[in-house]
């Protein structure tokens, strides 16, 4: 049993580290900086969550001595909530200085909207 | 209302407590009662983080059925990250689209644009009023309803239950 556990914890951290690895190659292959974020924010979440829960899985023999699987969990849960809004930051941020959309864009109703004085523009803060 | 604010923060702190400890003896849960209560009445006496949450049993329920959603969302966003980035010729059709939102509570549209940014090929930039404003990898409709129908509906049908 312990050992089954352990063996499916393995598997989900190399999932993590594949996931992890996409976000790397995302970064590079991206066109814009928006496209980066988001693929590096997608990624970069499943991967360190699977990581975690991976290494939960292979500490679970030993869950009565030591308490790393509750670690893991609030680890888990303080990445799921404080990971996108980061990342919001930082595009908001982009969006602010003026960072321009790559070529392929093919729409951009926040442009249009400030135009049309409907929202202000973000600052840059 | 104040109370139920009080009560919130109690019962996350007391998880945090339980995790962290990871022990069910009774010496620790009470030492974490007592340190989860004067927290909570410290921290939030005064704050309005949870005041739209519901605690019905309906709820409750919602919420974990709303976990289960956005863990396959994020699951589906992944696959769909893979695909894109490690495909030679890169299908990308970005652009940036306005959806519209129906929720009234700050912490339901917290969630939503968290949830919004982890799911599949979507990410929000900017809130204005009752407009999000999403950048979004493959525009499939560039109109406002039908963005609207195919990033925030999924979502928004469960956290109005959960936040009235």
């Amino acid at each position: 049993m312990g050992e089954t556990i352990k063996l499916i914890g393995e598997i989900f951290l190399l999932i993590g580290s594949f996931s992890l690895m996409t976000a790397a190659v995302g970064l590079l292959r991206m066109p814009d900086v928006y496209n980066r974020v988001q693929t590096g924010t997608k990624a970069s979440t499943l991967g360190a969550l699977m990581s975690f829960v991976g290494l939960a899985m292979m500490s679970f023999d030993h869950w009565q001595e030591t308490n790393w699987v509750g670690r893991f969990l609030v680890l888990v849960i303080f990445i799921l909530l404080t990971n996108p809004v980061s990342s919001h930051v930082l595009m908001r941020a982009a969006y602010a200085m003026k960072i321009p959309l790559s070529k392929l864009t093919s729409v951009d109703k926040l442009k249009e909207d400030i135009n049309n004085k409907v929202l202000e523009e973000p600052k840059d803060e | 209302m104040k109370f139920k604010n009080i009560f919130v923060a109690f019962l996350v702190i007391l998880l945090g407590w339980m995790l962290l400890t990871w022990s069910l003896e009774l010496q620790s849960i009470l030492l974490g009662v007592g340190i989860s209560a004067v927290l909570s009445l410290l921290l939030c006496g005064s704050c309005t983080l949870f005041n739209e949450i519901n605690l019905t049993p309906k709820a409750f329920a919602y919420s974990f059925w709303y976990l289960i959603v956005f863990l396959i969302e994020l699951v589906k966003a992944n696959i769909d990250v893979t695909r894109r980035v490690l495909s030679p010729s890169m299908p990308i059709n970005p652009g940036i689209v306005k959806v519209e939102t129906t929720l009234k509570s700050k912490m339901a549209r917290l969630i939503l644009a968290n949830s919004i940014t982890l799911t599949p090929g979507t990410f929000t930039i900017e809130i204005n009023d009752d407009a999000l404003y999403v950048h979004w990898i493959d525009v499939e409709s560039d109109d406002v309803e039908g963005a609207t129908k195919a990033i925030v509906s999924k979502f928004e049908k469960l956290l109005e239950v959960m936040y009235g």
